[in-house]
């Protein structure tokens, strides 16, 4: 410092920085202020030798303590997946009906099975399962093959047309091309709109009914309502799988779409599957 | 005297030279604390203080034990910070966490309730309330009690350690750490049921964070109170530092009224006699001696004087055996005490003469200006004080107003909504009725609007479909899935909305949500 400055009021020595004309007085400091100084550095150095805190190359340096925070949070996730253990344990071991009959496990199932759905499911069936275009919606109330909680369980576990799986679901609808003439295909497609709404030519129904009648009612039924244990959607309904409208039934009869579902028993294991079940059947459409 | 060897002038030259560290610039780098002792004061500021002590110490540590019957499914405890369910209880106040504007509102209320004092009279938060002040004066109880008083502790810590000096110390230490474990101990009990607590603290059975926090504040208790004291004030304590903003010229602030006392004279009779001017001060430095903070208040307003009055008691008392008025040290504004100085010096021509303030009779003349307790009300501190009680109206009235009962509706965004197999379209809401009185209810919740809609409550017996019973336990948030439906050719009832309403049949309280309903062609 070359030049010093004495304030006038007190007579003392400032630091010589100055600040819109003030200046900071260069009072000594209170000796227990200066210790606790010293302990705080003290206290550094003790810390930097119990507590990771060089950063090296490739790694930090580990402290003699051998703390670290991912070892904190691998023991706090030990720690939540114990806590969970007891309503898993119950889970693997009841029934799908017995957890439905519980409140307290249904909303452990609920939520378990909701984070399951985000890994597993919503690839195809959407995060929220509102589906798509040839994939359903499990929010709704039309299910192919049965929306009781066991049967949902039944479709999850061992899957649709899964060729991997013994038990899987099967159903298969042909194509008409050889077995129908193309106004034939119309009319029968007329005949189908004409069951929801309205078809583009009133003229083809009725031919289309007897049409119908012959080639469709063994799966679909004589009332168009569908047959769960085939799969066979309900047709005089809302929902549409592979499209709506007279176009997308006519596609359908001519080149059949076919959904495939995995057979997720051996790939997440029975209790997740349960919980899955009990989750889709919450989602408002469950029988 | 040894023969110095003469040197011609300018043999040798003089260089302007001078080392960076020259004894005359040295300046220690730390300053140690000088001891203080203050001497035991008697008047009616002391008075006042330890009755303002007595009232905020009881408050402090008696407040958890007192009862309050809540029911079966609260704790019967008035005051009490349950972190763990999220509530705060004062006597029949209850806050959620959503209410916790009110804390806030008293902080606010806080901070203008200290501009106000401040305003108004000074450091008093200071100098009588503040928790460095009353602990610091229960560890000097202690100190007195065990060591004596100022000149018998002084004597102590100058004298040699002798078991008697140990004992001594050893005692005033050991209890001022039981306070400091009383202090620390008080502060848990407003965390949790107080006499349960009590139990399962001194069976070691209490969680390791009510341990931790005994711990931590009976050391800072101790450090603070017993060995740091005035420390805490001038060095540690940003309020010193703020009042310099917080005073005006009429703020009351403690004042050693010169124009009186000066020139000060300890041998006042004789100087008088030799016809010297003598003011009223004899210089006997009571008022340096009972100070907290060791100061020497005739040097004027320092930042260090907590205006805890200790010295208008020291010099009152010297003054009546003197015979003389009191007040030779009072609390007076800055701007009457300028005016008497201007009166004492004549506008600052000549030096303090005390003769100028008295009438023949050694009565104060006429223009001697005296405290006017009127200058309180001027419109600064009023204004403080209507926006203090603005707050605190603002909250008594959200407090009497507020509801018990609330509903919060989250409708569901993934879907938005779901066409079923008839064509009708459901949409999905999450209820939470929040239930904030400590007694179960039966909660009616209705669809009001959209007459044709359905309501369907997940896990819930079927209704009539418009209107559902729905029990709610005591003091917490009842979350229900609710579906909505709305017929296929009834879609257009949608557009006016609906609201969900939730009511108390048997207290009329309810609260009423306004929701919207999405459909093809209308989600967003």
């Amino acid at each position: 410092m070359t030049d010093k400055h004495i304030d006038e009021i007190t007579g003392v020595e400032t630091t010589g920085h100055e600040w819109d004309g003030i200046r900071e007085l260069n009072n000594p400091m209170p000796r227990w202020w200066v210790y606790s100084f010293y302990a705080t550095i003290i206290w550094a150095i003790g810390y930097a030798v119990a507590y990771p805190s060089w950063p090296l190359l490739t790694e930090a340096t580990k402290g003699v303590l051998g703390y670290s925070s991912r070892a904190e949070v691998s023991a706090e996730l030990t720690e939540a997946k114990a806590a969970q253990a007891g309503n898993l344990e119950r889970i693997a071991s009841s029934t799908v009906e017995d957890i439905m009959a519980n409140p307290e496990l249904k909303q452990f199932a609920i939520a378990a099975g909701a984070s399951a759905f985000k890994v597993n499911c919503a690839q195809c069936h959407g995060s929220g399962a509102a589906g798509g275009k040839g994939f359903p919606n499990l929010n709704d109330d039309e299910w192919l093959w049965g929306g009781k909680p066991e049967e949902i369980y039944q479709t999850i576990a061992h899957g649709i047309r899964y060729t991997g799986d013994g038990e899987t679901r099967v159903s298969e609808m042909p194509a008409f091309t050889d077995m129908l003439a193309p106004h034939e295909v119309r009319a029968t497609a007329a005949y189908v709109a004409s069951l929801t709404g309205t078809p583009s030519n009133p003229a083809l129904v009725e031919s289309g009914k007897q049409l119908f009648a012959e080639n469709c009612a063994s799966c679909h039924g004589a009332d168009a309502r569908g047959t769960r244990e085939l799969g066979a959607p309900n047709l005089a309904d809302a929902i549409w799988l592979n499209g709506e409208g007279e176009q997308a039934v006519i596609d359908q009869m001519r080149s059949p779409k076919h959904g495939v579902m995995p057979a997720w028993l051996q790939r997440i294991g029975d209790p997740v599957v349960k919980e899955l079940a009990v989750f889709v059947h919450s989602l408002g459409g469950g029988e | 005297m040894l023969h110095q060897p003469a040197h011609k002038a300018g043999s040798v030259e003089r260089l302007e030279a001078e080392p960076v560290n020259a004894a005359r610039l040295r300046k220690p780098l730390y300053e140690k604390r000088r001891k203080i002792f203050p001497k035991r004061a008697e008047g009616r500021f002391r008075r006042f203080k330890w009755f303002v002590m007595l009232v905020t110490l009881s408050i402090y540590y008696l407040t958890p034990w007192i009862r309050w019957d809540r029911g079966a499914y609260a704790p019967d405890q008035a005051v009490l910070i349950d972190l763990a369910a999220r509530r705060f209880y004062f006597f029949f106040i209850e806050i959620w966490p959503q209410e916790f504007f009110f804390v806030a509102g008293l902080l606010v209320m806080a901070g203008f309730g200290l501009f106000l004092v401040t305003s108004a009279v000074g450091r008093a938060w200071c100098g009588y309330a503040c928790p460095q002040t009353v602990w610091v004066d229960l560890f000097l109880v202690i100190e007195r009690f065990i060591e004596g008083d100022r000149n018998a502790r002084m004597r102590l810590d100058a004298a040699p350690w002798t078991l008697d000096k140990v004992r001594k110390r050893v005692a005033k230490h050991a209890i001022w750490l039981v306070i400091g474990v009383a202090t620390g101990g008080a502060w848990i009990f407003y965390f949790a049921d107080a006499p349960s607590l009590m139990k399962s603290f001194i069976a070691l059975e209490a969680a390791p964070a009510a341990y931790m926090t005994v711990a931590i504040l009976t050391a800072t208790t101790y450090v603070f109170g017993g060995l740091m004291r005035e420390q805490v004030c001038t060095y540690m304590c940003p309020w010193p530092r703020i009042q310099a903003a917080m005073l005006d010229e009429n703020s009351l602030v403690v004042t050693y009224n010169d124009w009186r006392g000066e020139p000060r004279s300890r041998h006042a009779k004789k100087a008088a006699a030799a016809g010297e001017v003598v003011g009223d001060c004899v210089d006997c430095n009571a008022c340096v001696a009972v100070c907290p903070m060791g100061i020497d208040i005739r040097d004027g307003q320092q930042l260090e004087c907590i205006t805890c009055a200790l010295c208008i008691d020291a010099c009152d008392g010297v003054m009546d055996k003197l015979g003389r008025e009191r007040g030779l040290i009072s609390y007076a504004t800055l701007s009457d005490y300028a005016a008497n100085m201007a009166l004492a010096t004549s506008n600052g021509a000549t030096a303090i003469d005390p003769r100028r303030m008295r009438d023949a009779n050694g009565a104060f003349v006429e223009q001697v200006r005296q405290f006017d307790w009127r200058i309180i009300f001027r419109p600064r501190v009023l204004l403080y004080f209507a926006v203090w009680a603005l707050v605190g109206v603002g909250m008594l009235y959200a407090l009497v107003s507020r509801d018990r009962l609330e509903l919060n509706v989250l409708h569901d965004r993934n879907p938005q909504y779901v066409v079923e197999s008839d064509g009708s379209v459901r949409n999905g809401y999450m209820l939470k009725l929040l239930n904030m009185i400590p007694e179960q209810r039966r909660i009616t919740l209705t669809l009001d609007g959209m007459p044709s809609a359905r309501m369907r409550i997940a896990g819930q017996a079927p209704g009539d479909g418009r209107s559902f019973s729905v029990a709610v336990d005591a003091d917490k948030i009842t979350a229900l899935k609710v579906f909505v439906t709305l017929p296929k050719d009834r879609l257009a009832e949608a557009e006016a909305g609906f609201s969900f309403k939730a009511e108390d049949l048997s207290s009329h309280e309810r609260d009423i949500y306004r929701a919207n309903f999405n459909q093809p062609g209308t989600a967003k």
